[in-house]
């Protein structure tokens, strides 16, 4: 065991929130040591980004912190919690950096990016003038930033999320601190950038030999990257331990359950004499970006020429990053988006139907998509919510005979038929999936468009929305369309993978051959980079 | 952090079975004192307005030869004092605030139908459309209004169904703004496309999806209407432009205050304080109506 | 920069014509003509006057011939102030609004945003709750009560001001103008900016500039005051039309001699040409003056450019 640089002993932090008491961390220690990765590793709510907030004293006012966080910097063993706010500031960003979650908003809109890692040189050290320019643009070298000597005066907008990340980290670096805290750094970023982003961390932390606290809700990030884990629920560490062993022995049931619900399992291949239940040929989307009066439009081409087969009982699953045209795809084939080229569903052309024509079809093509507060009205009740489209595509049952399917869809997605008189507030993320589900259920579809189902949910609730929308394929030969950036979701569901680039089709084939002998360089990359633990 | 902080509030803050949005939001606006003392205070003033002339023993425009101009008293039964012409200034005002209000109401009314169907039309429709018609709005918006409605009043004279109607066509502006941006923001919510998925007609999206959804901004909007309505009339009234004898309102009754303030300051006091209380209380419930219907302060 | 401008200038003319034709038109529709004043006329004389004031021709010429002579700056002659033209009228005037007016936007940023800031950055305390509920009050009492009530108190009961009469802007005479006009405006302009302070400070790159190691102080000046803002200068334009629309009624209970004076009292008599005139003008300061409130904005946000 190295030296230790940080030991947090019995952390407890509240938050008073209007005359109630909420305790966000109850009893967290641990130690860091010098050089060292450890990995904080918990689903929301877990109290790890507050507990890694709390070190450099930086959440809110309403927060009150107990316990002991020491720290063994410049100063020799300090107590961080009851040092001055003057020797705090000089801790931050000098000895603890911290980079967060959120690129797009982490840096001042309003200032240019070189100003603003200059400014932690201004504050912590000696540098000033062409010196500290230098240095700006040799940190912004080393963080990956193309063309620094340019990019110094840019302005936050002008850069995309992952370059906004490489900025932060450059200002987290700039004083050389001797430890890192990174909370979620990744999350927010497409899996390629990801991955990149990983891999520049843990070349820099050689270079400067500091340790790194890495908040992370994904175990794949921790396998590859961590050296020790702390896994979190409920405001307790509930099991500490080296990556290795964490992963080959778990030992609390928590840990276990996390483990397991990395997706996994196979989908049983089809017939294939399976009559195939839809097709695209040659779609095309374009979107108009900015109208005038006068002049011509301007398009950008989210979709441009897709052919697609997709065969009863199948599930093809499209993968691709955000802006690969994935969803407009999706939302094309069931004609909610108007496209060009051909869409034929079971045994009509969709291409040529309008609105009223195509309403009877819609009852046999249905949708869940992937924000599950988004996706329900706030201000309609569960069970009107799910009889919605009954009456429409059945205006001849009685309101018992609705109640009753409602009931029944219900029950298939494992929620209590009681509920149908709450509203969507009241619900967790992953109920209100199930209940998306059920709408689109109770009107017994043959195809569903899937789009990032599980996206915004965490992994242990995933799995079990996975494995209901397994079940529900098999139980009523259900077609799935899934669309998610998510590899392994997807290696584990579908049939065929559609690999989407820049609104084209790169790569097409059956799951586990591209998986295993993928063929385009950028089908290789994105398997690359979602499967980090493997590589390694 | 902020997440975590937010999933934990929800968690504790756990809500009772079979809740809706609004009462949701009605709890919490008890909860807001000065918004709970304001709604009771309007309460009071506007049903005073509307009852009160019967209660007091004048009439608007019945003349006590015995007191000119007289300080408010308990004796002589003026509790507010009289005017010029000896009329009792209580009545008066209570007459005035009947027309201030109604004024507000209607012309808040006005701009409320206007405001939504022309906000709702233009962004359920989108593109060309919607453009165009945000353009047309923009110009309005860089009118001087103030001015055109005085222009209205010099040219069509003091009429009140004018003023209902000038008042209501300034103020529809914002309020189509708002329910704008709502339902662009609101069409690309992923539950109308789920509507539209099930085959939903358009008709019923807007009615049943989008209308009572942006009803949460209108609501706020109409309190903040209502007290930018009762000060532009009062406005017009103040300048000689707006209502005229024998009707009154709290705009005349201060005007006519300023020309009496040395010898007789109740006839300045006594209606502006209406005037203010009534304006006071309106904002603080605006104020708080936002705080209890915004998303994030749960 | 220079192609925006023109561009928006370009823009501002539908906006004018608007504001032209419609104050044209309704002064068309007004009972009465300008010469059915106190005595009759010798028919004469009353039809070379009208042949003098284009009112032989029909609307429509007479609707160019006003444009035409608005185009030289020329808003007609005066109905009532025979010997006046409008646009004499108006250069009397506005360089006395004009005056009132900076004075009064001026005063309300000064004060307003301070407070604002000083409250947000107390939030919840006895400061905040004493700066609001002043703010409230602005908000609520309307500036025709402030401005008698401020004349009673320091004009006449405690004499140290003069209650009226402009005196060619001496200051003794602008204070309490100054300041009755202002009111509302520093009372919005606090609210706005403790509100959007209150937002920035929130914001993830406070949070950053916090974590850097910089001082609060240091966090506010370079991090959350410029952010904060913008939404005060996009409220500027706004202001400004709230200071001319209140203006008038300054104007008339303090008797300063600017436009607004002007334009009430002929409201009053119904000196449609002085009225129109006004209005137009109005039309075309408000237009300005909010291009000059975006450019001002956009010098602040640099991801505004203006080079479309």
């Amino acid at each position: 065991m190295p030296k230790p640089l940080l030991e947090i002993e019995r952390l407890q932090v509240d938050f008073e929130l209007h005359n109630s008491r909420v305790n966000a961390v109850k009893d967290v220690s641990f130690t860091l040591g010098e050089g060292e990765t450890l990995a904080l590793v918990g689903e929301s709510g877990s109290g790890k980004s507050v507990s890694s907030t709390a070190i450099l004293r930086l959440l809110p006012e309403f927060a009150s912190t107990q316990g002991a966080i020491h720290w063994h910097g410049s100063q020799g063993r300090e107590e961080l919690l009851s040092v001055s706010s003057r020797r705090m500031r000089r801790i931050r960003g000098n000895e603890i950096s911290m980079i967060f979650q959120e690129p797009m908003t982490s840096l001042n809109p309003l200032q240019r990016i070189g100003r603003q890692v200059r400014e932690v040189l201004d504050k912590h050290t000696t540098l000033r003038g062409q010196a500290a320019r230098q240095r700006v643009v040799e940190l912004f070298e080393q963080v990956g930033i193309p063309d620094p000597h340019r990019r110094v005066s840019s302005y936050p907008y002008e850069l995309s999320g992952g370059q906004r990340q490489r900025v932060m980290i450059a200002m987290a670096l700039a004083c050389e601190p001797r430890l890192l805290i990174a909370d979620e750094p990744t999350t927010a970023l497409d899996v390629t950038v990801q991955a990149q982003i990983l891999s520049l961390l843990k070349r820099l932390q050689r270079q400067y030999g500091m340790a790194i606290l890495f908040i992370t809700h994904d175990l794949g990030i921790v396998r590859h990257f961590a050296d020790r884990v702390c896994v979190m629920r409920h405001g307790e560490v509930v099991e500490s331990a080296t990556t290795r062993e964490l992963f080959a022995s778990p030992r609390h049931d928590y840990t276990r359950m996390l483990i397991d619900a990395e997706p996994h399992g196979r989908k049983a291949p089809i017939a294939e004499s399976a009559p195939v239940i839809m097709q695209a040929r040659d779609l095309k989307v374009r979107f108009a970006i900015k109208k005038r009066l006068f002049r011509p439009t301007d398009y950008f081409d989210a979709v441009r020429g897709i052919d697609l087969t997709i065969r009863q009982g199948q599930t093809v699953g499209i993968v691709g990053e955000s802006g690969s045209g994935k969803s407009t795809l999706g939302r094309a084939l069931l004609r909610l988006l108007e496209s060009s080229g051909e869409v034929h569903f079971e045994d009509t052309d969709l291409t040529h139907l309008d609105s009223s024509t195509l309403r009877p079809l819609r009852s046999r093509m249905q949708v869940v998509f992937q924000d599950p507060f988004g996706s329900l009205s706030p201000r309609m009740t569960v069970g009107e919510i799910v009889s919605e489209g009954l009456r429409v595509h059945h205006p001849e049952l009685t309101r018992k005979q609705c109640i009753e399917r409602v009931a029944e869809a219900l029950q298939e997605v494992s929620l209590d038929p009681a509920m149908r008189q709450r509203y969507p507030h009241e619900f967790s993320g992953g109920q209100r999936q199930r209940i998306a589900i059920a709408r689109a259920l109770v009107l017994k579809p043959r195809f569903l468009l899937l789009d990032e189902p599980t996206s915004a949910l965490d992994r242990s609730v995933q799995a079990t929305v996975i494995e209901l929308l397994r079940t529900l394929q098999q139980r009523h030969e259900l077609t799935y369309l899934f669309i998610s950036h998510d590899l392994a979701v997807v290696r584990a569901l579908a049939d065929t993978v559609v690999v989407m680039k820049e609104g084209r089709v790169v790569e097409q084939g059956d799951t586990e051959a591209l998986f295993h002998s993928p063929r385009e360089a950028y089908t290789r990359e994105l398997i690359r980079a979602a499967f980090l633990d493997q590589a390694a | 952090m902020t997440t975590d902080t937010t999933t934990l509030t929800s968690d504790t803050g756990d809500l009772s079975a079979g809740d809706s949005l609004g009462r949701d939001a009605w709890r919490r606006l008890k909860r807001n004192r000065a918004a709970m003392v304001s709604l009771v205070l309007l309460i009071f003033i506007a049903a005073a307005c509307v009852a009160g002339p019967w209660l007091t023993p004048w009439g608007l425009n019945e003349v006590n030869w015995d007191a000119f101009r007289s300080p408010p008293s308990l004796e002589d039964g003026h509790l507010a004092g009289t005017d010029a012409n000896g009329r009792d200034l209580l009545t008066r005002t209570l007459y005035g605030g009947q027309i201030s209000l109604s004024v507000a109401l209607v012309a808040t009314f006005v701009s409320l139908v206007i405001g939504v169907l022309y906000g709702a039309v233009a962004g359920y429709l989108g593109g060309r459309v919607d453009n165009l018609m945000m353009r047309f709005v923009d110009i309005m918006y860089s009118l001087p209004f103030m001015f055109l409605v005085i222009l209205l009043m010099v040219v069509f004279g003091r009429n009140i169904l004018l003023i209902y109607a000038a008042i209501g066509a300034v103020e529809w502006l914002d309020m189509s703004r708002i329910v704008r941006g709502q339902t662009l923001a609101l069409k690309r919510r992923e539950f109308v496309e789920a509507a539209r998925a099930l085959g939903v007609r358009s008709r019923t999206i807007v009615m049943r999806h989008l209308i009572p959804n942006t009803l949460g901004p209108v609501i706020v909007y109409v309190t903040l209407t209502v007290p930018k309505v009762i000060l532009l009339e009062s406005f017009l009234s103040f300048l000689g432009l707006g209502v005229q004898e024998p009707m009154t309102s709290w705009g005349v009754l201060i005007s006519e205050g300023v020309d009496t303030m040395q010898s007789a300051p109740w006839m300045l006091l006594v209606p502006s304080t209406f005037l203010a209380a009534t304006l006071l209380c309106l904002n603080f419930l605006g104020d708080g109506l936002r705080d209890a219907l915004d998303p994030r302060t749960h | 920069m220079l192609i925006y401008v023109s561009k928006r200038l370009l823009q501002a003319i539908p906006t004018l014509l608007i504001v032209i034709t419609l104050s044209f038109f309704l002064m068309h529709l007004a009972p009465g003509g300008p010469f059915d004043g106190e005595r009759q006329l010798p028919a004469e004389i009353e039809a070379n006057l009208r042949a003098a004031y284009h009112l032989d021709q029909p609307v429509w010429r007479q609707y160019f011939i006003y444009l035409g002579n608005l185009l030289q700056g020329d808003f007609g002659p005066s109905f009532r102030y025979k010997d006046f033209t409008v646009t004499e009228l108006i250069a009397q005037g506005f360089p006395v609004s004009l005056e009132l007016g900076l004075w009064a936007i001026a005063l309300a940023i000064a004060v307003g945003l301070p407070l604002g800031i000083l409250a947000a950055l107390h939030r919840n305390s006895s400061i905040d709750y004493l700066v609001m509920g002043t703010a409230l009050a602005g908000v609520a009492i309307p500036n025709f009560v402030i401005a008698p009530v401020l004349a009673l108190v320091f004009g006449v009961l405690l004499a140290w001001l003069p209650v009226g009469g402009w005196n060619d802007g001496h200051w003794r005479n602008m204070v309490l103008p100054v300041i009755a006009l202002s009111i509302q405006q520093v009372a919005y302009i606090a609210r706005m900016s403790r509100a959007s302070m209150i937002e920035v400070l929130g914001s993830h790159y406070i949070r950053t500039a916090r974590a850097k190691g910089l001082s609060e102080r240091e966090v506010i000046w370079r991090h959350a005051l410029r952010p904060s803002l913008l939404p005060v200068v996009s409220y500027l334009g706004p202001a400004i039309a709230g200071i001319i629309t209140g203006s008038v009624v300054i104007e008339q209970i303090f008797g300063i001699p600017g436009i607004g004076r002007y334009f009430v009292q002929a409201a009053l008599n119904r000196d449609y040409t002085l009225v129109m005139g006004t209005v137009v003008f109005y039309g075309i300061l408000i237009v300005l003056l909010n291009l000059i409130v975006d450019l001002l904005y956009s010098a602040l946000d640099p991801q505004i450019r203006y080079d479309d």
